[in-house]
């Protein structure tokens, strides 16, 4: 026990760092357009997805919907959607462990669980994924949570730290182009993007670019291996 | 902006469109159907056409009216880019990006 908990927290170290810094990021950020540092534990907590909690600031302040939240969620998050069915056989027979282990399935804990599993025994598999899955969800409440507090009485401004979002998203652009076989459906999403925002505007390009990109990748054919 | 209220709404629809999007798959197929050919089309190529249009998303608000509307985005994304070409290494390119940025929007601009 002692030794898989010792593995899963070696193989967690690249996630503690990443979830501590973004994670304090989103609660500085929250914290500075009025939010609680409850409000900060909550979210982190039960929402758990990274991109979607920046997102969710931009939502609070430009006063969306309720059927925009929703909307937007599901197409910013509609990408679990798939890591959920890469990982259906990994995950079968996982017991009572599972709906924890589908619930904390993000991005970074997909890229930590879905290679091969070596050196650990087959009846340890479920609880090896048990530890990553808690650890990464403990590393992003933690963050979030001292970002909230700090954000309160940071000695300095922070201004301008709301771009942390957009180099997020341009980090994980640019590591995409850079191993991507087919560079179309990046390009598709960009050129589709920036031209529904061109014709429906910044308050409502969301929602006709994701169906656009949806329909466009539906029926362009994939590039041979 | 929302009232707390609101917010509060908001975060529980949130965490229930999120939850439901990565149990799904289990519930669908977790039996012994065979997953689509579309779906498993689309699971490979829409992960990254969505990077894109986060990426347009966050700079939505840049106006090319004024150099202060543009300028600091251009330079902190020009950073975060060659930096992440040249290092391959997410956080350092996220802390620098942000860093310029904040420096350009506060002292600069």
């Amino acid at each position: 026990m002692k030794k898989l908990i010792k593995k899963a927290f070696i193989a967690t170290l690249p996630v503690l760092t990443g979830y501590l810094v973004l994670g304090f990021g989103f609660g500085i950020i929250l914290r500075s357009t009025g939010f609680s540092v409850l409000m900060a534990f909550a979210m982190s907590l039960f929402i758990y997805a990274g991109s979607m909690q920046y997102v969710a600031i931009d939502l609070f302040t430009g006063g969306a919907s309720y059927l925009t939240v929703a909307l937007t969620t599901l197409m910013v998050n509609a990408r679990h959607l798939f890591y959920g069915i890469s990982m259906l056989d990994k995950y079968r027979g996982t017991g009572a462990k599972k709906a924890y282990l589908m619930y904390t399935l993000t991005d970074e804990t997909y890229s930590l669980v879905c290679g091969e599993l070596s050196g650990v025994q087959e009846t340890d598999r479920s609880l090896y994924y048990l530890l990553v899955s808690l650890m990464d969800h403990i590393y992003w409440v933690t963050g979030s949570v001292l970002g909230a507090i700090a954000g309160g009485v940071l000695p300095f401004s922070t201004e301008g730290i709301d771009f942390a979002l957009t180099a997020l998203f341009l980090t994980v652009f640019t590591e995409q182009w850079l191993s991507a076989r087919d560079r179309r459906p990046a390009l598709i999403g960009v050129a589709a993007s920036a031209l529904c925002l061109v014709i429906f505007g910044s308050e409502s390009f969301l929602i006709p670019a994701m169906l656009v990109i949806a329909l466009t990748l539906t029926v362009i054919k994939e590039a041979k291996p | 902006m929302m009232n707390q209220q609101t917010a509060w709404l908001s975060v529980l629809i949130m965490a229930l469109v999120t939850a439901l999007l990565r149990i799904l798959p289990f519930i669908v197929f977790g039996g012994k159907r065979k997953t689509p050919k579309l779906v498993e089309k689309l699971s490979r190529s829409l992960p990254y056409a969505i990077m894109g249009m986060l990426v347009v998303y966050c700079l939505k608000g840049v106006s090319f009216r004024e150099a202060a509307l543009f300028v600091p985005s251009l330079i902190a994304s020009a950073v975060v880019i060659a930096l992440h070409v040249w290092r391959r290494n997410t956080l350092l390119s996220i802390v620098s990006g942000t860093v310029c940025y904040m420096l350009l929007v506060q002292l600069v601009f």
